[in-house]
């Protein structure tokens, strides 16, 4: 197991590293500090010099992978490869461009985020499968057709009506929570009780269908003929014995995004004003802060990972047929 | 035996599917009585298993549905019962055991669990008592280590061990009826034996009633009081085992009998049943078998048979049996052709000389992935294959007879070992360079439902081979030998403008035959080939591949686990066990002079019909061992009733019984 | 291919009425018409090989499927004819010579829809109305000022007194509409009919007689009611827009109904060219990985884990910052505002595949890690069948049906994600119209009081219909399609 999780964690090194050239590409080669610069102070009329000055604050002023007026490692080092991209490794995300600490950001910012993206998480993988079962329950019936076509009509509304008509009806017309913005400690929950209820509903469409579909499979499968030979009644066939399989997927699936919960969720945040990292990020998108627009696609990368090995751990725990070696 | 238990009165059960309704049942009478054995004998698509299905009332909803007729417990009808009192039934009253152990059990529950939730159902024991009772019950079942065995998962445990944790769970309600749907198919001979002997002692002990499904008339004989031969949805024969196997009235039991390959019948072609079985969406107004039947006559086609009583006990539903119907003069039966083997001057020679073949497959483990190991699937196989003979290799699943096969072939790559083949050794040569002996060297496969791109039509299929050999000029030329090969296999050559999914298993298994003909090969490795197919059929491929070797002289490795079809088929045999050959001779030599103990168990354990002559089955205790971690000295000794001191020490070298005879067994050292 | 053949001679048409045009080919206009061709290759295809003929006929069988495909027909055709665009020759300057042609890149819809794309008003005004939605001053005829709600200068301009005769007005309107679309729509049906009738060889009576109890192999009944609904009130938007801003208008008094039916393309074009680039790839490598299995799988796996790990949004946000820098100093690369805005939608398309064809790709693998073990794979390979034979004759053909299930799958949520894009910034050129951007303007007017809701309103729901249409689509595709859901 240990051995396993250590290999795992190995095989996430290329990967990381090729995130990360891929991300140097787009940022120091498709277009080049000088680039950046002039696209900040304003296309027109910018001096050298004020570029210069831009690049020099920030530290794009250096060379992009090989500093020739350096020796030895300092070569390598001092170079814009190094210090923006390799740092990463070591979390070690920088300055933004507007020159604030992004480490400091992330760890300010993650708290209003996971506020809301763990209720929507637990409570709507919950939703989700009650809702999954009853229809599972009625399979081949008019509720399970109906069911199914209700949840294709949710999924195929946008997730921005639901932000816009939640905010619409709930705080404009009833007024019973603020439509937008934060508070600490537990004046928040008024600020987050209704994103958190609009990123449910907004959920449960997919995901109705797709657990109906789990439990579906499941419900076919020859060991529930077995368990109904054995005299036993609907629920208990349901509830014994193919929750505790379908759940082997459900469950898998759900530790998978359980990091990237951390990255907050970039369209309910901002139009809340959560100070989340969902805000963060598309507040650095709309200013063009390339610093923070890099450290939150490292930082992405790497909880991927993490999720990519909890899973198969979770594996383990839930399924007694999987052991990993 | 004079109490009627359980009473099916003309039940019938119906699906819905896209092309029509089909009843899968139509319309089934019979009665078992307390404490007996009645079997259901019936090729697949019968009904039998939904008429088991249907007693229990599990039969898959929505789209069947239980259209007519009652099945009466102890005088109670189960089909007007309320859902919630049949569950009382179920598990209590009736229990039942599925033919796939693999699938039946909960992956993710422990034996003990799912065993301890029909006692607590039906029994309302808790706590300890449930758990010491569970435990009871395994080891009732011939669970080694019950208490131990508890708490593992269904994954840890082999076919056999699963499906007896089947058994338990079905005797968990302690019930009057079993029902057993086919509950040794899925196994091997030697498992099926121990199941089989399990299920005989329980019945016997508990005197409980039994209700067997299945298609194998060795069972039948061996383990039945009374039976029931299925055809297209209903009865067709019932009467007591012995008047039965004695004989059998309706034509359709008596080809059963006939189409069963015997060393006997070895020079001669086997009786097949024309056709296929009919279509059970359409309505059936004559006798059902008619279309099949060699002695049919207008009435056949007209009227449907009544049921008839054609001795003590026994009944059969044929015009034959009628004394008020006027039958035409009987046809003589004309006796099976005798095969023409046409001697040739190369008849003899070796074709293919196998030498200490291996193949390993690595097993990685640790942080870097290392090879930790290997599953020596084929360990130093030798064989010799000659010109228009058939050798056979014998050995249960997980053995390495396929891989030796694919090993032979290329397919998978050696890891040592020589395979000579026109002065060649294939093993060592390239890709390119084997592919022109690859014309030479084909396989016909187990499953015909997967060796068949189901996207191709016939013909496309055929003539895949013969465009990678480049065989055949033009388009034309080809097309012609397509009409040629699919006449010689026995099918029209209408069918090449056909997709494989509308031909049954047994014409599937001909296209397959004519695939690998098209490229004039001198060996074919028939990889089990009939395992999938229905008596019958089997017949009907076993005589094909029969005539085909005669006529082209060509030769065969026929892996197999089924020794019926070794005795009628093969000329030597090699019996193989853990990746190794245990024992080597004529076909003389190994069927009627066994050496190895595991052969002689081997060929004890097949359940035979002439159940006069006094056999005595060796039975074998546990499973086949890990072929990553073969025991140590003789690869059989831990499953070995004859096992030696010596024996645990290195593995016997080979004896040299007689010239064509040998084995590698320290009881002949 | 009804569809295309109108569509041909409309372009014909089009082309000849407005002759001395100069045709413009925009990168995206010249996907579309490959993905066209493709998708015309690909019936073509599909009716000369049963495994592929057969589900097609379930297809054609379900009702549900039947009635979204004709939605999306509807769809389609808006959007193939906003895809040929040309410029438009200026006036002559003097007789002699031609002056050249406009830098306005327009299309045939442009073209058609001419009323409702200049009939600009001031500012906002609600659905139907004919007056502006802000009070202006306005001075009054004895010489003192007031501030009233001015009329528009367009809709309900023919009326004297709108508080008295709008109402009535619309209702007559829209009856008009109603009739004119019942009767097209009852031709259009006695033509199907006719057609239908000739193809069975029966009389058009017993044809209809079929149609009605639903005995046709296709789900005719539902595709003749559902194009009649949609004849009549296409019938009916029409009438009612020659009068009226059936939507309202925007803030700088655009006519909502033509920005939502100009979204259309952009919605289009992102479901389909994202997933027409993105196939030669997934298919591809998913097959290779799965198929030749080795190292060829572990670099294919490594790119597309690495491809996966980076959060799409991020990816795109990147990429899209990337390109508009490269835009910004680059501004002599893009001859027109149309140019660049259609760059800017194809490099989207593009970077949007990148980030959606690991998903097909990892199914492709697996499914073909499995095939590769079946029997009849072995069979090629004792015959000695060459690698590329075997994935082309063999792996493809039994991978198609997922393909076919994922493009469908996958196009509903593309047109969702545009809209999500464009408002977080990184979506399609702000010039653009498009559903996200005028989600993205209108939410703005969400803290007006009284509320400004018709643009969003009028996105969301044209949204709404064309994403649930693929969505119903989609689930009648893959029930169709795949043998697993099939055998319960």
């Amino acid at each position: 197991m240990l051995a396993y999780i250590l290999r795992r964690v190995f095989y996430a090194v290329p990967i990381l590293i090729g995130v990360n050239l891929i991300t140097f590409f787009l940022f120091f080669v498709v277009n080049s500090p000088d680039d950046m610069a002039r696209m900040h102070l304003g296309m027109k009329r910018v001096t050298p010099e004020a570029v210069d000055k831009w690049k020099q604050e920030r530290g794009y002023d250096k060379p992009l992978l090989l500093n020739r007026a350096e020796d030895g490692a300092r070569s390598v080092t001092n170079t814009i490869f190094f210090e923006k991209s390799v740092s990463l490794f070591a979390f070690r995300f920088g300055s933004s461009d507007a020159g604030r600490d992004i480490g400091y950001d992330i760890s300010q910012r993650m708290w209003p985020s996971l506020a809301i993206a763990i209720p929507v998480f637990i409570v709507g993988i919950l939703v989700n499968i009650t809702f999954a079962l009853l229809i599972a329950f009625f399979r081949a019936t008019y509720i399970d057709y109906w069911g199914v076509f209700l949840c294709v009509v949710l999924m195929s509304i946008s997730s921005l009506f639901y932000i816009i008509g939640g905010q619409y009806l709930v705080g404009k017309l009833l007024h019973l929570v603020p439509i937008s913005g934060y508070d600490d400690g537990f004046d928040a929950v008024s600020f987050v009780i209704l994103p958190v209820i609009v990123g449910i509903i907004g959920g449960i469409g997919a995901g109705t269908r797709w657990y109906r579909t789990i439990f579906l499979e499941e419900i076919g499968r020859d060991y529930v003929r077995t368990a109904r030979a054995k005299g036993l009644s609907e629920p208990q066939v349901m509830f014994g014995h193919v929750l505790r399989n379908a759940l082997i997927p459900i469950m898998t699936g759900a530790v998978a995004i359980l990091p990237l919960l951390f990255m907050g969720s970039l369209i309910l945040e901002s139009f809340f004003g959560i100070p989340g990292l969902g805000s963060y990020t598309i507040d650095a998108i709309s200013s063009q802060d390339f610093a923070i627009v890099r450290a939150m696609v490292f930082l992405g990368s790497a909880l991927y990972i993490v999720g990519l090995i909890l899973t198969d751990i979770s594996y383990t725990l839930v399924d007694p047929r999987i052991r990993l070696a | 035996m004079s109490d009627k238990l359980l009473s099916v009165q003309g039940l019938q059960t119906c699906f819905q599917t896209g092309g029509g309704t089909v009843r899968a049942v139509d319309g089934v009478d019979f009665d078992i009585h307390s404490g007996e054995t009645f079997a259901l004998l019936g090729e697949s698509g019968c009904g039998k298993s939904m008429t088991a299905l249907s007693i229990l009332r599990l039969v898959p909803q929505p789209a069947g549905r239980i259209t007519a007729g009652k099945v009466l417990l102890d005088g109670q009808d189960l089909l007007a019962l309320p859902e919630h009192a049949m569950r009382d039934v179920r598990g209590k009253r009736i229990a039942m055991i599925f033919q796939e152990p693999m699938t039946s059990l909960n992956p993710v529950l422990t034996i003990g669990m799912q065993i301890g939730e029909t006692v607590e159902r039906h029994l309302g024991l808790r706590g300890k008592a449930l758990r010491d009772r569970v435990i009871a019950l395994l080891d009732d079942v011939g669970i080694p280590d019950p208490a131990q065995r508890y708490g593992e998962y269904p994954h840890q445990l082999s076919g056999g061990m699963k499906q007896r944790v089947m058994i338990a769970i079905a005797l968990a309600g302690e019930p009057q009826l079993l029902i057993a749907d086919e509950p040794t198919t899925a196994l091997d001979v030697t498992i099926q034996a121990q199941i089989l002997d399990l299920l005989r002692k329980l019945q016997r002990e508990r005197g409980m009633a039994m209700l067997l499904i299945t298609h194998d008339l060795g069972v039948v004989a061996g383990i039945a009081d009374r039976v029931a031969v299925m055809y297209a949805g209903h009865i067709v024969e019932q009467a007591d085992r012995a008047a039965f196997f004695a004989d059998p009235k309706h034509p359709y039991s008596r080809k059963l009998f006939e189409s069963l390959p015997t060393m006997g019948k070895r020079d001669r072609q086997l009786a097949v049943i024309k056709g296929s079985v009919p279509s059970l969406a359409r309505e059936f107004r004559a006798c059902r078998f008619e279309d099949r039947c060699d002695f049919a006559w207008q009435t056949c086609r007209d009227t449907a048979p009544r049921w008839l009583a054609v001795g003590p006990e026994h009944h059969a539903r044929c015009h034959l049996n009628d004394p008020d119907i006027a039958k035409p003069a009987p046809r003589a039966a004309a006796p099976a052709p005798a095969i023409q083997q046409a001697p040739r001057a190369t008849a003899g020679d070796v074709l293919v000389d196998i030498n200490d073949l291996q193949v390993f497959f690595p097993i990685h483990k640790g942080l870097f992935k290392r090879t930790a190991g290997h599953v020596r699937a084929v360990d130093g196989v030798s064989l010799q294959l000659r010109v228009g003979r058939t050798l056979a290799l014998v050995g249960e699943s997980g053995c390495g007879k396929t891989t030796a096969g694919k090993g032979l072939l290329q397919l998978i790559r050696p890891t040592a070992g020589t395979v000579h083949y026109r002065g060649n050794d294939l093993t060592q040569i390239g890709a390119r360079r084997m592919r022109p002996y690859r014309a030479d060297l084909q396989i016909i496969f187990q499953d015909p439902y997967s060796s068949m791109n189901p996207r191709m039509m016939v013909a496309d299929i055929i003539e895949e081979g013969m465009l990678a050999q480049r065989i055949g000029r033009t388009d034309v030329e080809r097309q012609a030998r397509i009409d040629e090969l699919l006449t010689q296999v026995g099918l029209s050559p209408e069918a090449k403008r056909r997709y494989p999914h509308e031909f049954s298993g047994g014409q599937r298994q001909r296209i397959c035959i004519a695939r690998a003909l098209a490229v004039n090969p001198k060996l074919i490795v028939c990889d089990e080939p009939t395992s999938a197919l229905d008596v019958s059929v089997q017949a009907q491929i076993l005589n094909l591949l029969k005539r085909l070797q005669a006529e082209l002289g060509l030769s065969y490795l026929f892996i197999t686990h089924n020794l019926a079809v070794v005795e009628y088929l093969a000329d030597e045999v090699a019996v193989m066990y853990l990746g190794r050959i245990v024992e080597r001779g004529t076909v003389a030599d190994v069927m009627q002079n066994p050496c190895h103990p595991y052969t002689q168990a081997l060929l004890s354990a097949i359940p035979k019909i002439d159940t006069a002559t006094g056999r005595e089955i060796i039975k074998l205790e546990g499973d086949l061992p890990s072929p990553s971690n073969p025991p140590r000295g003789c690869h059989f000794h831990p499953r070995c009733p004859m096992a030696m001191e010596v024996c645990r020490g290195n593995y016997p070298e080979r004896t040299t019984l007689s010239d064509t005879h040998t084995t590698h067994c320290y009881l002949y050292r | 291919m009804l569809a295309l053949i109108a569509l041909a001679g409309v372009a014909v048409v089009g082309m000849i009425a407005l002759r001395g045009v100069k045709p413009v080919f925009l990168w995206t206009d010249v996907l579309i018409y490959l993905l066209v061709l493709v998708i015309a290759g690909v019936v073509i295809y599909s009716r000369q090989h049963e495994h592929l003929r057969a589900p097609w006929r379930r297809v054609w069988r379900s009702r549900a499927g039947m009635a979204a495909l004709v939605v999306l027909g509807a769809y389609v055709l808006v959007g193939l004819l906003d895809s040929i665009h040309f410029r438009e020759p200026l006036p002559p300057v003097d007789r002699s010579e031609s002056s050249g042609h406009s830098v306005e890149v327009l299309s045939v819809f442009d073209k058609l829809a001419e009323p409702l794309r200049l009939r600009v008003e001031k500012t906002y005004s609600a659905p139907l109305a004919a007056q502006l939605y802000a009070r202006e001053m306005q001075e009054l005829p004895d010489g003192t000022q007031q501030r009233v709600y001015p009329r528009l200068q367009y809709g309900g301009a023919h009326l004297n007194d709108p508080e008295t005769e709008r109402s009535a007005d619309i209702v007559v309107t829209a009856s008009a509409g109603l009739m004119k679309g019942l009767g097209i729509a009852v031709l259009v049906s006695l033509a199907i009919v006719m057609l239908l009738a000739r193809h069975y060889r029966t009389t058009p009576a017993s044809a209809l007689g079929r149609i009605m109890r639903a005995q046709t192999a296709m789900a005719w009944h539902v595709v003749l009611l559902t194009l009649a609904i949609i004849l009549v009130g296409t019938m009916v938007l029409i009438e009612l827009s020659g009068k009226y801003h059936v939507f309202g208008t925007d803030k700088v008094g655009q006519d909502v109904l033509y920005q939502t039916l100009k979204s259309i393309r952009t919605g289009l074009v992102i479901g389909t060219l994202t997933t027409l680039i993105m196939l030669p790839f997934a298919i591809s490598l998913g097959v290779m990985a799965g198929y030749f299995r080795g190292w060829i799988d572990d670099v294919i796996q490594y790119i597309y884990t690495t491809l996966n790990s980076i959060p799409g949004v991020l990816l795109i946000a990147a990429s899209i910052l990337a390109l508009q820098v490269y835009m910004a100093n680059h501004p002599e690369a893009f001859e027109t505002v149309a140019d660049r805005a259609d760059a800017r939608l194809l490099f989207l398309c593009m970077i949007l595949g990148i980030t959606s064809w690991t998903g097909l790709c990892r199914l492709l693998r697996g499914e073909s890690l499995k095939l590769r073990e079946l029997d009849y794979l072995q069979a090629a390979a004792a015959f000695g069948v060459s690698h590329a034979r075997i994935l082309s004759r063999h792996i493809l053909p039994n991978v198609m049906h997922i393909v076919l299930i994922i493009v469908v799958l996958d196009f509903s949520g593309l047109v969702l994600a545009e809209a999500v894009l464009s408002y977080v910034g990184v979506g399609v050129d702000p010039s653009m119209i498009s559903w996200g951007n005028m989600i993205n303007s209108a939410r703005l007017e969400m803290a007006r009081e009284p509320i400004v809701w018709w643009s969003l309103a009028a996105a969301f729901v044209f949204m709404f219909i064309l994403v649930l249409a693929a969505n119903v689509f989609s689930d009648a595709v893959r029930d169709a399609f795949d043998p697993r859901l099939r055998a319960n």
